[in-house]
């Protein structure tokens, strides 16, 4: 099990949870199973295609998963996974 | 609904100017009421971390960025409430690109700066399905 820190906008999600449990070897297996725990939460998380929507920035500790493998990051049992936004906008 | 202070309003006037042509963003400090009523009395500014040839219609925050307003909105009691950014010659209407990228929860605010100079600033909430952006009422 890892511990999973949702971030403060997509709480309304997990039942106004800040924290909740993932199983899972990998970051993606975590995170799969928050969306299978919380389904509200999937389409903000992942866009149609299922990838991992562009301002899900994704730390298993103090390390983004993109410098340790993307969705395939290890996670080992008592990790801290924490979903942190990245905001972006413009016009067209 | 959500109130700002004017000095609020000033401010995100003057970096909207002041990042003309480009694009300015930043954070809305302040808290939330129980009926959902929020109030904005602080804003931190943040770098627009995108390329320079694409911050005249494209702005980005990044999580490092995320981290440090939160630990600083914390660090003075407050929460972060919304997103500001401007529209340069360009209406305060969220873009496809906005839908695309917000998140829900927060207000966004948008201010379109014309010619350099700071316009109209209105609000918006991202719909929990993400079927679109609804007004919030905005009183300064
Ligand atoms: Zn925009």
């Amino acid at each position: 099990m890892a511990k999973v820190l949702i971030p403060t906008a997509l709480r309304a999600f997990t039942d106004g949870s800040s924290e909740v449990e993932g199983a899972g070897k990998t970051a993606g297996e975590v995170i799969t199973a928050v969306t299978e725990s919380y389904p509200e939460i999937q389409k903000h998380l992942f866009d149609e295609e299922g990838k991992l929507r562009s301002y899900v920035n994704v730390f298993i500790g103090d390390e983004n998963i993109r410098n340790l493998g993307g969705l395939d990051a290890p996670v080992h049992e008592g990790d801290v996974v924490t979903l942190v936004p990245a905001i972006a906008g413009g016009r067209p | 609904m959500i109130s700002i202070t004017k000095q609020v309003q000033d401010r995100i006037n003057a970096e909207g100017e002041r990042d003309y042509p480009n694009e300015t963003c930043g954070f809305l400090l302040g808290r939330i009421e129980r009926n959902d009523v929020r109030e904005s009395d602080d804003i931190i500014p943040v770098v627009n971390a995108r390329e320079t040839e694409e911050a005249y219609h494209r702005f980005v925050i990044l999580p490092q960025d995320f981290l440090k307003a939160e630990h600083e909105a914390l660090a003075k009691n407050k929460n972060i409430i919304g997103i500001y950014h401007s529209h340069p010659d360009h209406p305060p209407i969220p873009s496809d690109y906005d839908l695309e990228h917000g998140l829900p929860f927060y207000s966004y605010l948008i201010l379109s700066v014309k010619d350099g100079k700071a316009d109209k600033l209105t609000s918006w909430r991202l719909e929990n399905d993400r079927s679109g952006f609804a007004a919030e009422e905005l009183k300064v």
